[in-house]
């Protein structure tokens, strides 16, 4: 749910990364995090553990420029992705304006692919947002790794609205920017109604 | 979906500015802030710019998040009030009527005690201040304001050094 601060001209968004775990949904971030201008971000928030896994959630804001005059700020936040943090995982989509999934694109990780968008399906209806209508874009992430799922594969068992899908690998950035410019759109789109 | 459009209304921010200048200076606290429930901040009141407010204002949200979660988890209604103790500065955070996040900081010179009863003196005013708010639900503020935004507004959102990155 954007929010839309008339005093202060700001348009703020909130974009969740959601995913198996060690997708690469906090690699996203920190990309993101570590290429973007001083100017234009606050401070990257990591709750995670002493094994770096997330706990809670990492959250990033983000300035871009301005719309009809209105300063607009995404705030990404990513979930935490092993299965049993499903209770803090709820939290985090509360509110949500976009999601970006990040699909884990190695064989053995088709079955936790399937298992984290049934999740989000579940998540978002406890909220009363629908998984059919929400901002959505598919991140198929790690595509430089060997014994991969071909990308048919991946579009055929995720991707049934036909949203916009990017091929990435963001521990090298590719793909990175692309996904964020996409949902960005799709949020945007969204505030046209 | 839409259930919190007053919040949008400039004229209820600047009235919930005025209330939090007020408690901050009666309670002598060093920062007074309201966040919503989704983690945005909708106003505050602080002389310090140090402080991250959107940093802040996402984590308060998550604290408070997952307390509600716990009090779902053991049966109570809510734990309508948070409070973190730290060796110079504390946060008292409440939960106002389910609605909105109030974050005051103070140090030592003033009290826990002032603190509480300043918050609820403020919760107090706040109801009527939300509650005509609620009841006098304007129209959406943003009727057709982002109706004819373009894709080249949206392509100009991100500057020129992202565009390397090209289209995936």
């Amino acid at each position: 749910m954007s929010f839309i601060n008339y005093s202060t001209k700001e348009i703020n968004c909130k974009i969740v990364y959601y995913g198996p775990g060690l997708c690469g949904k906090t690699t996203n971030l920190r990309y993101i995090y570590e290429k973007t201008d001083e100017k234009s971000k606050g401070k990257m928030i990591s709750l995670a553990t002493e094994s770096e896994r997330t706990l809670f959630f990492d959250f990033m804001p983000l300035k871009l420029g301005e719309i009809k005059g209105f300063k607009v700020r995404f705030h990404l936040y990513t979930v935490p992705g092993q299965v049993f943090y499903n209770a803090s995982r709820k939290l985090i989509l509360k509110g949500a304006d976009g999601i970006v999934f990040v699909a884990d694109s190695q064989i053995e990780r088709m079955d936790a692919n399937l298992d984290s968008f049934d999740n989000l399906r579940d998540n978002l209806e406890e909220h009363g947002y629908n998984l059919d209508n929400i901002p959505l874009v598919l991140q198929y992430n790690k595509r430089d790794l060997p014994d991969l799922i071909p990308v048919s594969e991946l579009e055929q068992a995720l991707n049934y609205r036909n949203v916009q899908y990017f091929e990435a690998s963001a521990l090298t950035g590719k793909g990175v920017f692309p996904t964020l410019k996409g949902i960005a759109k799709e949020v945007i789109k969204k505030l046209k109604g | 979906m839409n259930d919190k459009k007053w919040l949008y209304d400039e004229e209820i921010i600047n009235k919930l500015s005025e209330e939090l200048e007020l408690l901050k200076s009666e309670s002598g606290a060093s920062a007074t802030f309201l966040i919503d429930k989704d983690g945005q901040l909708l106003t505050c009141a602080s002389h310090n710019t140090e402080y991250d407010t959107t940093s802040i204002a996402a984590l308060v949200a998550g604290n408070v998040a997952a307390t509600d979660g716990l009090a779902k988890l053991l049966g109570e209604n809510e734990f309508s009030i948070l409070f973190h103790e730290g060796e110079n500065e504390h946060v008292h955070i409440s939960l106002i009527y389910k609605m909105v996040i109030l974050v005051v900081i103070f140090d030592e010179s003033t009290s826990l005690g002032l603190i509480r009863l300043r918050v609820k003196k403020f919760v107090n005013r706040l109801k009527d201040l939300l509650e005509n708010a609620e009841k006098n639900k304007r129209r959406e503020n943003n009727d057709g304001l982002f109706d004819d935004i373009t894709d080249d507004d949206i392509e100009k959102l991100f500057g020129p050094s992202d565009s390397e990155t090209g289209q995936g």
